[in-house]
């Protein structure tokens, strides 16, 4: 199994820092291989639609990279803002911290290597080229 | 008492020496502070409104005792100073009533708070599961502090599931269903899961008559299922011992 | 909870931004922020004003290139409050009331923009014009 990637987001980001955090981190993904990325979001307290729009592409670009990505660590509050707002992150996988994160990408990943293993598992898991 | 009382007479006093009874509102602060402070405690131990005003107006009648005795024969004198001295004390009642409620309300507000933090309780029932069982109509500013406790247990104890006991929520409407299922969705952007158990025949079918949609939601007729529910969840298996077999001969 | 329109509504407090680059949007996130802690309003639901004003800011930005935000601290009655008031002189638009329809959107956002919005904050109100501009007030109480 391949690296994990952590990423941990500080501060709360503008426009374009967010934009530039999306591509260093699919460069990232593609040139160490990761089959897993990590988002830690414990220290943002805003997340808007245009934030939420940026994980999401995250996930959507490491899919195709063929990587995980769970988002973790997200504050009660933004949760409760963004059900409000009717942004409910979807195909983002979520985990309450990064230990859980992990976990969950490491059962994930074994899942879909069994399935590459077995000569009939092509469906949803993401078969890898 | 008699301690606040001889406090409250001296601050008079001084005030009608250097004043010659006029009313001057500096003056007067002190004293309005001191009442204030004596009825706002009297409101909070529980002493009734006529208590409380009885009191201040005692305190005119000993004053008024004192003003007979300095002002000797002097009868326009007196009468002068009597009126003022009614006129000080009105003033100094109606506020002390004014704060009497106040420090009543303060203690309803806070005992509306103590309310809606004693009724949503957060027990955990096992290692990564929480319970929080509802009892009582759910509002719009109650789902948002059962929300937010719920959520911050979750993030506190690390807990992946969450289950939601509304047997004792009397009535369950759209609006407390919309409220739960927000609830539900929070939970598990935040990556645990929530499970809502304790749903009575009645709730489940106005539920289907107003046509709300729970079937994202996982629930269960009694927290026992919904417990079982979690243990599977976390792979976990409850078994009974066997007992020792009886020893044979 | 709710209030009758008969309390007087008082400013206590104001502030007067131009917002004309995205890099105003987290400084102005941050001053809303400390209005919000000022009054003792709660995490929770100051977070769901600074998201309904970074919605806000981005369409402006977004649609209008930019505007005007007043920032108030407000009273009514018991109630402490905020509000926003954003003022540009984009295209306008022509009809609200497809706009505030859930899933609306003509930009390249989620398409969840105003009603979204309008869902986090006590008190929701748009005027536009097509040609001279938009001005969006929400107010969020403090324990509202």
């Amino acid at each position: 199994m391949g690296p994990f990637l952590l990423v941990t987001i500080q501060v709360d980001l503008y426009d374009r820092l967010a934009l530039m955090l999306e591509s260093d981190l699919v460069q990232a993904i593609s040139k160490s291989g990761a089959q897993g990325v990590l988002i830690d979001i414990s220290a943002v307290s805003i997340v808007d639609s245009f934030m939420g729009r940026i994980i999401g592409n995250i996930a959507s670009m490491a899919r195709l990279l063929d990587a995980h990505t769970v988002v973790v660590g997200m504050q009660p509050a933004v949760a409760i803002t963004l059900i409000e707002l009717g942004l409910t992150l979807p195909g983002v996988q979520t985990a309450l911290n990064v230990e859980k994160g992990m976990q969950l990408l490491q059962s994930r990943i074994r899942v879909a290597d069994s399935e590459e293993d077995a000569p009939h598992g092509d469906d949803d898991a993401g078969s890898p080229e | 008492m008699r301690e606040q009382s001889e406090g409250i007479v001296n601050l008079v006093v001084d005030n009608l020496n250097e004043q010659t009874i006029q009313l001057d509102p500096y003056a007067l602060e002190p004293i309005q502070e001191y009442l204030a402070g004596i009825s706002i405690s009297r409101a909070r131990h529980g002493f009734s409104p006529r208590e409380t005003s009885f009191y201040v107006l005692s305190l005119k009648n000993a004053i008024l005792d004192v003003q007979e005795e300095s002002a000797g024969s002097d009868i326009a004198a007196l009468y002068e100073s009597t009126r003022a001295l009614n006129r000080l004390f009105d003033e100094l009642s109606t506020n002390t009533f004014e704060t009497f409620i106040k420090g009543r309300e303060d203690v309803i507000l806070r005992q509306t708070d103590e309310i809606s933090e004693i009724s949503t309780p957060v027990i955990r029932v096992w290692d990564q599961i929480l319970a929080m069982p509802l009892i009582g109509t759910l509002d719009s500013a109650r789902t948002q502090t059962v929300m937010e406790n719920l959520l911050q247990s979750i993030v506190d104890t690390g807990s992946e599931i969450a289950i939601l006991d509304i047997s004792g929520v009397p009535a369950v409407d759209s609006l407390v269903a919309q409220h739960l299922i927000k609830t539900v969705s929070a939970t598990r952007l935040m990556g645990a899961e929530c499970i809502i158990s304790g749903i009575r025949p009645e709730i489940a079918q106005t539920v289907v008559q107003l046509g709300i949609d729970l079937s994202q939601v996982v629930t269960k007729a009694t927290l026992a299922s919904a417990l079982k529910h979690a243990f599977g969840m976390l792979k976990l298996e409850v078994r009974k011992t066997q007992p020792p077999k009886p020893f044979m001969i | 909870m709710r209030h009758t329109g008969t309390t007087m509504l008082v400013v206590l407090n104001k502030d007067a931004y131009s917002i004309q680059r995205e890099q105003d949007v987290i400084l102005f996130r941050n001053r809303v922020k400390e209005f919000a802690v000022r009054i003792g309003m709660g995490v929770v639901n100051q977070t769901k004003l600074i998201t309904a004003a970074s919605e806000l800011v981005r369409n402006m930005l977004r649609y209008a290139n930019g505007g005007d935000v007043l920032i108030e601290v407000i009273t009514r009655g018991r109630e402490n409050g905020i509000r926003l008031t954003f003022k540009d002189q984009g295209p306008g638009i022509p009809d609200i009331k497809q706009a505030m329809q859930d899933g609306f959107s003509t930009g390249r956002s989620l398409g969840l923009g105003l009603p979204g919005t309008k869902r986090l904050v006590s008190e929701f109100d748009i005027k536009s014009t097509v040609g001279v501009g938009t001005t969006v007030t929400i107010v969020k109480w403090k324990n509202g």
